[in-house]
């Protein structure tokens, strides 16, 4: 990966002013690179922070929440430095996004047309006619039957996979760089799933963009994705590419989340689960924030929390226990 | 969509029918009848009431005194008033009728124009100064009774500062085209903005609740997420979505707004239908009284069709079949 990265996310850090004395800090510090064409995960569990990642990537955090340090560039463009009408030129042109909720994600009281046509026309600054002739063979290439006839349809009239395929085709509709999928396939069902997902790569290696897929599911990592980013509590904990990760997996949570995941080869009678729930955001340990759930949890983890350091090309983990330098203690 | 409305049409009918019996079964259960309660001239030999009695038909028995009416009603005759000589009681409705829709729609205009873009701005900027302001003046509108906000502002905007006329609908009856146009207007601002009172405050409410309700919504991020400018999310997305639930309370809007005029025509001296049924009432002239009573009944059954009517244009989920 020598070339230059599209997205460059530096020391990012998005708060959430919940009150005088609470601050959430939902996104603390993170940075990471997107390089081009490259499909990136970010991993981790309700409350890690990684769609309010995602939010500040799109500039879309509401209020009480504010990005309030680092900074995000894309092709050496400080976007946090952009105007907000600026920025609405980014969203939806350069960086498409799609939602957990496709039931929810499109409006109620317009046509699928006027949807399509509406970004379309924003973005590429042509008339009526061009968008929707435009739209129709987007709907055809994410797999829509009768696309002309579902233009004129709403959502509601839709199936929840018919709408993912919708914001799909919404999302590439302007040829952005960047697709962020912020656990696209959580809300349907398992037979969609895949389809939806195998519909993203498609779509990825055919109109040539990176992707940063958000999800909890580790089958959906290693089956899709280049590099890993591992998230808890605001913070990456461990990053590396896929095939690495699963093959020396570090942090004990990443090996947490891996041991919860079922496994064809094995027989066992209960699955691997992380004791405990994430600390909220408002009130995270002094130390190291999986200290409260670390099973090789040591004095000094409870004292500071450990940088991210890079232990083999590539591979970045935030933990102690690898302090002297790449030992990994996969055998106990 | 048409067959449904047909169909609701029909549905009228039956009501109607029992509407015209409650009326008129009220206006008979209310005690006496024009001959009562006046101070009766000692000269004239009681006898002689019994016999204008007869002739109107008031010492028939209820149901075929309704039945007697109802036939008349159903040729749109409502017979004669009974303290107007001789004068219909449709050309007495006619002559007001007009007076009071303008000041309806006067109403309506005024409660639009003030609520829907403060309720939005409330939306917008919540916890601000205006919209704290904007939400104490929805309550004191609900709190303050009409006819007490009439006589303030009679107080206030006419007799102190002398900007609008206290009373009636037209200076004089000289007027034609547009003068007339704009003296009438000029007339209804203070029992327009009186009327609307309580329905701007409530409409105001319900603007920011759904403003904001929609602003936190999915498909706002997903708009927002497609790089649409603030405007289109805003005007777009925003309010086509909260006004649903406003224009549905607009057709129920129609008929309440009928029977609040009762009282604000009442305290400007106002002609229209809710003077004459004041008075029709004071003066137990029940051939007026059931028709008024009846009319706003029309009026609120009306209003609900076009609330549904109107319900599924704008939200396309909707469908009647």
């Amino acid at each position: 990966m020598s070339m230059q990265p599209l997205l460059d996310v530096e020391q990012l850090k998005t708060y959430f002013y919940l009150n005088q004395n609470q601050v959430a800090k939902a996104v603390d510090g993170i940075s990471f690179s997107v390089f081009p064409g490259e499909t990136v995960a970010l991993v981790g569990e309700s409350g890690s922070g990684k769609s309010i990642t995602a939010l500040s990537i799109m500039q879309l955090i509401n209020k009480p929440g504010k990005i309030i340090e680092g900074s995000i560039t894309m092709n050496n463009q400080e976007l946090l430095k952009l105007k907000p009408k600026q920025m609405t030129s980014i969203r939806g042109n350069d960086i498409g996004m799609i939602f957990q909720e496709p039931m929810t994600a499109l409006n109620p009281v317009f046509t699928i047309g006027n949807q399509i046509t509406e970004i379309i026309r924003k973005h590429k600054k042509v008339n009526r006619r061009v968008a929707e002739i435009r739209a129709v063979s987007l709907l055809k290439v994410v797999g829509i039957p009768r696309p002309e006839e579902i233009m004129k349809e709403y959502p509601h009239q839709l199936s929840g996979g018919m709408r993912q395929r919708v914001m799909i085709a919404m999302a590439i509709s302007c040829d952005p760089q960047l697709l962020i999928a912020d656990e696209p396939t959580t809300a349907l069902d398992v037979t969609i799933q895949a389809q939806i997902l195998d519909l993203m790569v498609e779509m990825q290696e055919k109109f040539q963009m990176a992707l940063l897929l958000i999800t909890h599911d580790l089958g959906v990592v290693y089956e899709y994705t280049d590099r890993v980013m591992v998230m808890y509590g605001g913070q990456i904990v461990e990053q590396a590419p896929t095939k690495q990760l699963l093959k020396l997996t570090r942090h004990p949570y990443t090996q947490g989340l891996l041991a919860s995941l079922p496994k064809i080869d094995e027989d066992v009678d209960r699955l691997g689960t992380i004791k405990g729930t994430v600390p909220p955001a408002y009130n995270f340990p002094i130390g190291c924030r999986f200290a409260t759930r670390c099973p090789f949890v040591m004095d000094k983890c409870k004292e500071s929390n450990p940088e991210l350091k890079e232990l083999d090309t590539g591979h970045f983990v935030r933990c102690y226990l690898y302090e002297d330098g790449g030992s990994t203690n996969d055998d106990d | 969509m048409y067959q449904y409305i047909i169909r609701r049409i029909l549905v009228f009918i039956p009501m109607l029918l029992a509407l015209s019996i409650i009326v008129f079964g009220l206006a008979k259960a209310a005690p006496g009848d024009p001959f009562t309660g006046k101070i009766l001239d000692p000269n004239i030999n009681p006898e002689v009431y019994e016999q204008q009695r007869e002739a109107l038909g008031l010492n028939k028995p209820v149901p075929i005194q309704y039945l007697n009416w109802a036939k008349e009603v159903a040729q749109g005759n409502f017979g004669e008033s009974i303290t107007f000589n001789g004068r219909s009681v449709q050309s007495l409705i006619k002559e007001r009728i007009l007076n009071t829709v303008y000041l309806g729609i006067v109403a309506l205009g005024i409660t639009l124009v003030v609520a829907i873009p403060i309720g939005i701005y409330s939306a917008r900027k919540p916890y601000s100064l205006l919209d704290y302001g904007a939400t104490t003046f929805g309550f004191a509108g609900l709190a303050i009774p009409n006819f007490f906000f009439g006589l303030v502002v009679i107080y206030l905007l006419s007799i102190k500062m002398g900007w609008f006329p206290a009373q009636g609908t037209l200076t004089s009856n000289d007027l034609s085209g547009f003068a007339e146009f704009k003296d009438r207007l000029h007339h209804m601002v203070l029992p327009g903005l009186t009327l609307g009172l309580a329905s701007t405050a409530s409409y105001m409410r319900y603007m920011r609740s759904e403003v904001l309700d929609v602003l936190g919504s999915d498909y706002i991020r997903t708009a927002k997420a497609k790089g649409m400018s603030d405007r289109n999310v805003l005007y777009k997305h925003t309010l086509r979505n909260a006004m649903i639930p406003i224009i549905t309370l607009m057709g129920f809007e129609f008929g309440a707004i009928l029977s609040g005029a009762i009282i604000t025509e009442q305290v400007f001296n106002f002609p229209g239908l809710g003077t004459l049924f004041i008075n029709a009432i004071t003066n137990r002239d029940y051939p007026v009284v059931m028709a008024i009573a009846l009319l706003l009944g029309v009026a609120i059954l009306v209003g609900n069709l076009i609330a549904d009517i109107f319900y599924s244009i704008v939200d396309p989920r909707i469908r009647y079949d």
